[in-house]
């Protein structure tokens, strides 16, 4: 074919196709819909008592998420929004195109949830992961002080990397920069996201790796290997709360609020602990998986006020910078 | 140069038709650009930080371009003038680090160069200094890697392209090996060096995973990643845009400073023999070359071994998403190896009178593929929805990467034909298709086999535009690695990695073959 043709076709092919069944359209991450995340389980949980087909639509992570979001402003197909994260959620809340669901949750989240806009169906905390049996600093300026090596993932290309700059920005405020210069000789590398530091990690390539305390519990329920440990820091660890959201353009606003409820309901709730890796925003009766048990519990929990966020995030991301490309 | 005798319409027309296709690559570069500055209602200016990410991102590109061609001189030289058991091999395996998708083949490099690689274990025995991977020397080492192989490849192309008369001819009046390197090699060098370094400093210019996971930190920042910064952390749409414009233009001006400097001169033409080289048989250059041979083939098989070893476990238990993965990149890389060929040839053709053609080709890998992914995201989305079209974009995405690279072999090749049977052809009054046909598509198709086995697996190994064009039923390979990556799953991955290896390489040599096949008499 050649490109004009290529073109005409890119030009004419039809726009969404007439179906039968009421369709839902869920715009969300890429590991979400990805063959070994919570999406084709969710989908066919759905399907099953909402008489509707539910359509996922994946675009990179939280942020490229938005992203699109903007892109295509209120002409969006999406009926829901589900991914976003804390840090993400002013900047979502300032597009305008969200409206209030009508869901009363009982959640199990460590801080009180009373945003009116975005649902929570997920969380965790951040925490470095490591090899049983290493050296455990107990907090940042242990990690500093040590000649341990980490490998951790640049706050402008990844959401856990801006987790860790929220992180020790929360924790330690004016003293942000010093705790990022005692660590820069501690950085052996910083990678564009999350797979890439994981990968380096279990390459030997770094003694720790930012992660999440429930990633033990992968090791430890697919692969039976009881060797990664989350280290508890005595600052207490960074939230991240996913959350989703109902578009106020959406043309199946009781199909949206179905969703949503059903996003909170165990049949939903039950998927997330083996698939996304994170803790369910409602705990399912059954309770969690075999294996969450052993990971540790962070003793206090840290989340930047919503509204304070972004101010919050540029300031650090500039100390991280200027403390980093010394 | 003599006239042609019968000046048919029909050859106007393909030329007119020709244009139509530049001016196609042209758009489908151009418009998505304009399309986000138009988005983004107006331009916003870098910032001190964008300006230091771009100095980073030209020294390294720089450097990279400089190793990758200095090094690959003797390598390809090595090649050239050399038979031996294994050739061909190593010939194939050298398309292989550039198809890698990046993340595999680091892992690949970390292996052997990293803090529990193979160096370092060596080192620790010896009781030597460990070696540390990270920073700039790191990622000018993972660029020569990607791309001394496709450097030793084009030269040894420009190599082939000398005739074995030229050589026998020099043997006879008894001319050592620095007057041949000086009176047959340099002035092919001349002319096909700065095309490449100009490529491979294309390629690096873009570079964003390699440079940051290797560089060691935010010191590393080079303007892709401020693109994608200005994308999705700030998402301030108008300096994404005048970034993206920054890179081009930086790949134009070079584009077009090389190829003032490619002199154009053919040697003539001969019987196509492998030449056999006398004034190389002193048992010094034999082991000159033996060394280089050694040392690179070392350099490329430890960090692929690496990638095999690492890839052979989870290559057996790999889940069925994987398989119908590769079936979907296995057709992608075909139909966007027509469409690169086709457009290839066509530059070529016209390149062979206007050289300026070829910057409008380069163009492919000089825009950032976030900002042409998301213009064609706004230019798709009033009319349809993207995720319908991830085949189609993906496949006008890759052909559009790979035409460079398909350009850079076939460009001299094709301008040597013409030099040296033109007037020939024109004198007989063989045009259009005929011309094609009987002289063009015969002398070229050792290159074109070589630059449609280089589009395929480039095809195989791009990640596209994913992130805008994700459509869940039909991902890629290198979509599903990163999805496997990004499920803690990296024994799949590694094995998906592997059979992606595999696939790219099969591709390569059934086309670098199919050219090659009763070529070398």
């Amino acid at each position: 074919m050649t490109p004009h043709l290529m073109i005409a076709a890119l030009l004419m092919a039809s726009g969404p196709a007439m179906a039968q069944t009421p369709v839902l359209t869920v715009y969300t991450y890429d590991s979400f819909v990805s063959d070994w995340g919570p999406g084709p389980a969710v989908k066919e949980a759905f399907e099953a008592e909402c008489a509707c087909t539910l359509n996922f639509v994946g675009a990179g992570d939280g942020a490229a998420l938005l992203g699109r979001l903007k892109l295509e402003g209120a002409r969006s197909d999406a009926d829901i929004v589900l991914g976003l994260d804390t840090g993400l959620i002013k900047a979502a809340l300032e597009t305008g195109l969200f409206m209030a669901h009508t869901i009363e949750a009982d959640l199990d989240l460590p801080l009180e949830w009373t945003d009116p806009l975005f649902l929570p169906y997920d969380w965790g905390y951040f925490a470095f992961v490591g090899n049983r049996g290493a050296p455990q600093p107990a907090n940042f300026r242990e990690l500093a002080a040590s000649d341990l090596k980490i490998v951790i993932q640049d706050p402008r290309s990844s959401t856990p990397g801006l987790g860790l700059l929220m992180w020790v920005k929360s924790a330690y405020g004016d003293e942000a920069s010093a705790i990022w210069e005692g660590l820069a000789d501690n950085i052996a590398t910083v990678t564009p996201g999350w797979s890439e530091a994981y990968g380096l990690f279990l390459e030997g390539e770094a003694d720790l790796v930012l992660s999440y305390t429930t990633s033990p519990a992968y090791h430890l329920i697919a692969e039976q290997d009881d060797s990664k440990v989350a280290l508890p820091f005595t600052e207490g660890h960074y939230m991240q709360i996913e959350v989703a959201g109902k578009l106020a353009s959406t043309d199946q606003p009781e199909l949206a609020d179905q969703f949503l409820r059903f996003m909170i309901s165990d049949a939903f709730q039950t998927i997330i602990p083996t698939t996304n890796w994170m803790y369910p925003a409602v705990m399912p009766e059954a309770g969690l998986p075999d294996g969450f048990s052993t990971l540790i519990q962070p003793e206090k929990a840290i989340l930047a006020p919503i509204d304070e966020a972004d101010a919050l995030r540029d300031l650090a991301l500039d100390e991280w910078l200027r403390a980093l490309s010394r | 140069m003599a006239a042609r005798p019968f000046p048919l319409r029909r050859s106007v027309l393909s030329d007119a038709l020709a244009w139509a296709a530049v001016a196609c690559v042209a758009g489908l570069i151009l418009l998505p650009l304009l399309a986000v500055f138009w988005r983004a209602g107006g331009s916003s200016l870098p910032g001190p930080a964008d300006w230091s990410a771009l100095r980073f991102t030209l020294v390294q590109a720089v450097l990279s371009a400089l190793f990758s061609v200095v090094l690959a001189v003797p390598v390809a030289r090595a090649l050239a003038r050399r038979q031996f058991p294994g050739r061909r091999a190593l010939v194939t395996l050298m398309g292989a680090p550039f198809i890698l998708p990046v993340i595999v083949a680091v892992l690949g490099l970390l292996a052997v160069f990293g803090r529990s690689g193979i160096v370092n274990q060596l080192l620790g025995w010896l009781g030597l200094p460990q070696v540390q991977i990270y920073g700039l020397h790191g990622v000018v080492l993972a660029h020569v890697f990607f791309n001394l192989p496709l450097a030793t490849r084009i030269l040894l192309q420009g190599w082939q392209s000398i005739p074995a008369e030229r050589f026998r001819l020099a043997a006879s009046l008894g001319l050592g090996s620095r007057d041949v390197f000086r009176l047959l090699e340099w002035p092919m060098l001349r002319s096909t060096l700065p095309g490449v370094a100009m490529v491979i400093f294309a390629i690096c210019l873009g570079s964003f995973a390699v440079a940051l996971t290797l560089g060691g930190g935010p010191r590393a920042t080079t303007v892709e990643l401020a693109i994608y910064q200005a994308f999705r952390f700030d998402f301030d749409l108008g300096r994404a845009a005048v970034l993206a414009l920054i890179q081009m233009a930086l790949v134009t001006v070079t584009a077009m400073l090389a190829l003032r400097f490619s002199l154009l001169d053919g040697f003539g033409r001969g019987l196509d023999r492998i030449p056999r080289r006398w004034e190389a048989e002193t048992w010094l250059l034999r082991l000159l070359d033996a060394l280089v041979l050694g040392l690179v083939a070392l350099f490329l098989l430890l960090p692929l071994g690496a990638v095999i070893w690492r890839g052979v476990a989870g290559l057996d238990s790999l889940p069925p998403q994987v398989w119908r993965a590769a079936s979907v990149s296995v057709v992608m890389a075909f139909t966007s190896t027509a469409i690169t060929v086709g457009l290839a040839l066509t530059f070529a053709h016209l390149a062979r009178k206007r050289q300026g053609v070829e910057a409008v080709g380069l163009l492919g890998i000089a825009v950032s593929p976030l900002v042409i992914g998301t213009g064609l995201f706004l230019l798709i989305n009033p009319f349809s929805d993207p995720a319908r079209l991830t085949f189609a974009v993906t496949v006008i995405v890759n052909a559009l990467a790979a035409l460079p690279f398909a350009m850079r072999v076939l460009v001299p090749a094709l301008r040597d034909v013409e030099k040296d049977y033109g007037p020939l052809a024109d004198s007989l009054g063989m045009i259009g298709m005929a011309r094609f046909r009987w002289l063009i598509l015969p002398r070229l198709r050792r290159p074109l086999g070589f630059a449609a086995g280089l589009a395929a697996a480039l095809s195989m190994g791009d990640l596209g535009v994913v992130a805008l064009f994700a459509d869940p039923d039909r991902a890629t390979l290198p979509l599903q690695i990163l999805r496997l990556m990004g499920a803690y799953r990296m024994d799949a991955a590694a094995g998906a990695g592997l059979l992606l290896l595999m696939i790219s390489l099969l591709l390569f040599w059934l086309f670098d073959q199919g050219g090659r096949r009763d070529v070398d008499t």
